[in-house]
């Protein structure tokens, strides 16, 4: 099968931090990649170059066999690829079921200026979203008066709001608390499962790792170092060493 | 054109970028350091110009030393500057460095329409001129063409002293590389130790005392009328949106750029004198969103 | 919640009435609401903005622009329909507002503010220097049109002006209330607050923005043709600097985020301005800059929070009140 996503020697310098080094990455449709390294090895900027927030200086991204290479993120969305931040990126003055619906304007585009958005009929659909991240008591309230971990929570559900056939995640789960995190990363999974979502997500947790991906890719210092299935990248020594810091 | 008129309009363009330059060098200055742009600068260059016509009228009326006239300009521009300055950054930015920017653009707007008023209920409306320490100066020859040593050679000097001694000053000395800290990484700074309300007081007042400085130098040139100063700010801030938001150098050269198209418009289609330095902005930006020198910031997501 | 939409619906009727009525008890306030309105129409333009977090400085130049083109179309068809000087002068500002508003959207806070600025100073200055088109700095003489081809004495005309008007501040209030409430309305908060989040939702933060700009030119267009009606005159001064700045400062002080806002903010900002102008012609713009201070620093929300502070005060009264 031909990959989803295929990123070929992506290059990219802030100052004289290389942050990207010939990235060569394939993500095969369905399957569940794990990216773990240290901080500063260029994971977030890798999401920033696939979804076009930043320009490679050199090298390309391919999607479906189309080079999106430096297409404006709202272009590569609207093909499929939706994405959670490492920061989570919310509409402050807005509810979280606000936040939700003008994904869901987005996604149908609902754009008619005489329809209010709360007679969206993806209201419902919206607010299960918010109930399987386990956040639905929140619909009501303002995001900007929110704490971190369910911001970030809401920031997964309004990527998901967007039905993507790709799901980029930065981090998911940092700043929830580790009673929740299996639950809702269960929950979520499943959810991926059945919509055959293809999903990469940037893990710092070795168990969620082992837990939840079909790969694991291990970056440092801009480059992809090892990929390979979680026992084998957990198992290897230079990856102990650097990454899980045993 | 004939080649006379063209070095005519070069020699114009030149003057008029230097003044420009002073002023949008202020502006620009403070913007990087406090990331507001103050639209009550053009005031600053207003009031400037007003305080120095009336101490070179007031020199002129009392029969001293013609000469004094030059330490007045100066005078003009560094008292507007320290106290003007002063006032309105301590009773007022102090108060909105941390709101919305949209609030900040109300509140330097609204100070922006006091001054104009202040200026009409000083001076009044009927036009200023005081022309003295261009007279004083007398003329130069330059291939044919008598042309003020003020403009000639006065203006442009100034204009370059300011640059240099910006530089060296940003470069140099504690308070410059301070300044240039803010700049660049403000939380990094004030995590470091510095005071960053100082910082501010000090970048708001010398940026404010350069527009003075500029409209000081402006009046003995022009005639002084009200709204001067709304020309002002929207002509420097053209000059800062073509350099790139914190360009010091390319100020100079942005400042040049609008000099010279304006005063070559001036011979060439004067209807449109007004709407050149605003063609060369939009054709810029259209090219070039962040200006010639300027870079882009990306948010960290 | 439903109580008090309804009653903010029956508070802005019941206000509608009294304007509606006030010509007919005072006449000589016919031509002051009137005007009021017209400049409501323009300020609810740079409301619509405001939700997105942008303060144009320059947005009095599509007033002018639509008070100016409607001019010039009336004198072309020698005095010309109601309907047609109208409609000419909303269009051109469209158009206008779409050329404009495709360069401006690109940027925001202070660059779309001044941006905005300096196309106004550019207008500004070619009324003045073209005077053998637009009459220079005294103006052009706007032509009575006739309705529907029938021609009208002053007083018909004034009157069906205002009740025209008066008409469309409350049909174009309610329309870009239910615009702001929709999902396009919402995204211009949205970028306020988001702009990523929006561009990683598919959506072009340049596309909501210029429906908003747009918008907003023709609301101000719209208020520019019946300034100029209104007046029987346009001059380059209403596209002056000063005028946006009018704009901005009755946004404000009627609540930003608020449609009512705008026209509650024109009426008492018209009302102060015919009686307070004659005694403070010298310190007006000074006046106006210090009540947007306090405004700014102190009261954020405007005459409308004002108003929905005190019925919530009075709402909570009467309920713990036995
Ligand atoms: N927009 C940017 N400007 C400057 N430097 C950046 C920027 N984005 C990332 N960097 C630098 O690039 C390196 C990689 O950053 P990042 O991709 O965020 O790492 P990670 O997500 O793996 O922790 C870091 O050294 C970071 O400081
Ligand atoms: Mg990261």
């Amino acid at each position: 099968m031909s990959p989803l996503l295929r990123v070929e020697d992506v290059h990219i310098r802030f100052g004289g931090v290389v942050a990207a080094d010939g990235v060569y990455l394939d993500l095969e449709p369905g399957e569940s990649l794990a990216i773990i390294g240290p901080n500063g090895a260029g994971k977030t900027t890798f999401l920033n170059i696939c979804t076009g927030y930043l320009k490679p200086t050199a090298g390309r991204v391919l999607f479906e066999g189309n080079d999106i290479t430096g297409q404006p993120p709202r272009a590569i969305v609207r093909l499929g690829i939706a994405r959670a931040f490492q920061i989570p990126q919310l509409f402050l003055e807005h509810s979280v079921l606000d936040n939700m619906l003008i994904a869901a304007a987005a996604r149908t585009r609902a754009w008619n200026p005489f329809r209010a958005m709360v007679a969206l009929p993806e209201r419902a659909e919206m607010i299960g979203l918010l109930r399987q991240l386990g956040v639905a008591d929140t619909a009501e309230q303002r995001v900007d008066g929110l704490p971190e971990g369910v911001r970030k929570l809401v920031d997964v559900a309004l990527a998901l709001a967007l039905k993507p056939r790709l799901l980029l995640l930065d981090e998911p789960t940092s700043g929830v608390s580790s009673s929740e995190k299996f639950q809702i990363m269960d929950a979520l999974v499943q959810a991926l499962k059945n919509q055959a979502v293809t999903s990469v997500f940037v893990e710092h947790d070795m168990e969620m790792v082992s837990r939840y991906a079909h790969r694991v890719a291990v970056w440092n210092g801009g480059r992809v170092q090892m990929v390979g299935t979680p026992a084998d990248v957990l198992a290897d020594a230079d990856v102990r060493r650097d990454v899980v810091g045993i | 054109m004939t080649p006379q008129l063209a070095l005519l309009a070069t020699l114009d363009g030149i003057a008029y970028a230097a003044l420009v330059f002073m002023v949008a060098v202020g502006l620009t200055m403070i913007f990087g350091v406090m990331r507001i742009l103050n639209v009550a600068h053009g005031s600053f260059y207003a009031i400037g110009a007003y305080s120095a016509a009336s101490i070179v009228l007031g020199l002129t009326a009392a029969g001293m030393n013609p000469w004094l006239v030059f330490p007045g300009l100066l005078l003009a521009a560094v008292g507007v500057g320290a106290v003007l300055g002063t006032l309105i950054e301590r009773l007022l930015l102090t108060r909105i460095y941390t709101k919305e920017p949209v609030l900040q653009l109300l509140v330097t707007f609204a100070v922006f329409m006091i001054l104009e008023d202040v200026q009409r209920l000083v001076w009044g409306v009927r036009p200023y001129f005081a022309a003295e320490p261009v007279y004083l100066l007398g003329n130069v020859q330059v291939v044919g063409i008598f042309y003020t040593a003020y403009q000639l050679i006065l203006l442009p000097t100034v204009a370059l002293l300011v640059l240099v001694g910006l530089r060296l000053f940003l470069r140099r000395t504690l308070s410059g590389r301070l300044i240039v800290a803010v700049t660049e990484d403000r939380e990094m700074a004030t995590a470091l130790g510095i005071n960053a309300g100082r910082v501010f007081l000090l970048t708001f007042v010398l940026g404010s005392t350069l527009a003075a400085l500029g409209g000081a130098l402006a009046s003995p040139t022009t005639s002084l009328v009200p709204g001067i100063g709304a020309d002002m700010i929207v002509l420097s801030f053209a000059v800062v949106a073509i350099a790139g938001l914190g360009q010091v150098e390319g100020a100079a050269i942005a400042a040049l750029m609008i000099g010279l198209g304006r005063s070559f418009a001036v011979y060439v289609m004067p209807e449109l004198e007004v709407v050149v330095p605003y063609l060369v902005m939009v054709i810029v930006l259209l090219i070039r969103p962040e200006g010639l020198f300027g870079v882009v910031e990306r948010r960290r997501i | 919640m439903t109580q008090l939409s309804w009653l903010h619906r029956t508070v802005i009727l019941a206000l509608a009435l009294g304007v509606a009525v006030m010509p007919t008890l005072y006449p000589w306030s016919q031509v002051l609401l009137t005007l009021a309105l017209a400049k409501g129409l323009a300020v609810l333009g740079v409301v619509v903005l405001l939700q997105a977090g942008q303060v144009s400085f320059g947005h009095a130049m599509f007033v002018a622009i639509g008070a100016y083109s409607a001019t010039f179309l009336g004198r072309a068809l020698g005095g010309g329909d109601l309907v047609v000087v109208l409609l000419g002068g909303v269009l051109t500002s469209v158009a206008f507002g779409l050329v404009i508003g495709v360069f401006v959207v690109r940027y925001r806070y202070i660059f779309f503010g001044m941006l905005n600025l300096a196309f106004s100073m550019v207008l500004f200055s070619l009324l003045e220097k073209f005077f053998h088109i637009t009459g220079g700095s005294d103006g052009l003489r706007v032509l009575r049109p006739t309705l529907f081809g029938q021609s009208l004495d002053r007083a018909t005309f004034e009157g069906i002006l205002f009740y025209l008007t008066l008409a469309l501040a409350l049909g174009l209030g309610w329309l870009v209330h239910r615009y702001l409430q929709s999902p396009l309305g919402q995204a211009l908060s949205a970028v306020k607050s988001n702009e990523t989040r929006l561009e990683y939702l598919g959506v072009s933060a340049r596309h909501v923005l210029l429906v908003g700009y747009v918008v907003s030119a023709a609301l101000c267009g719209l208020g520019g043709v019946i300034i100029g009606l209104v007046q029987g005159l346009v001059t380059p001064e209403l596209g002056y600097w000063v005028r946006s700045g009018e704009l901005v400062f009755i946004a404000i002080l009627g609540g930003a985020s608020n449609v009512t806002g705008a026209f509650a903010g024109a009426l008492v900002f018209e009302v102060v301005r015919t009686y307070a102008a004659a005694f403070a012609a010298n310190i007006w713009q000074m006046i106006l800059g210090g009540v947007l201070l306090l405004i700014v620093l102190f009261a954020p929300g405007g005459l409308i929070a004002l108003y929905g502070n005190s019925v919530k005060k009075l709402f909570a009264r009467t309920r713990t009140e036995p």
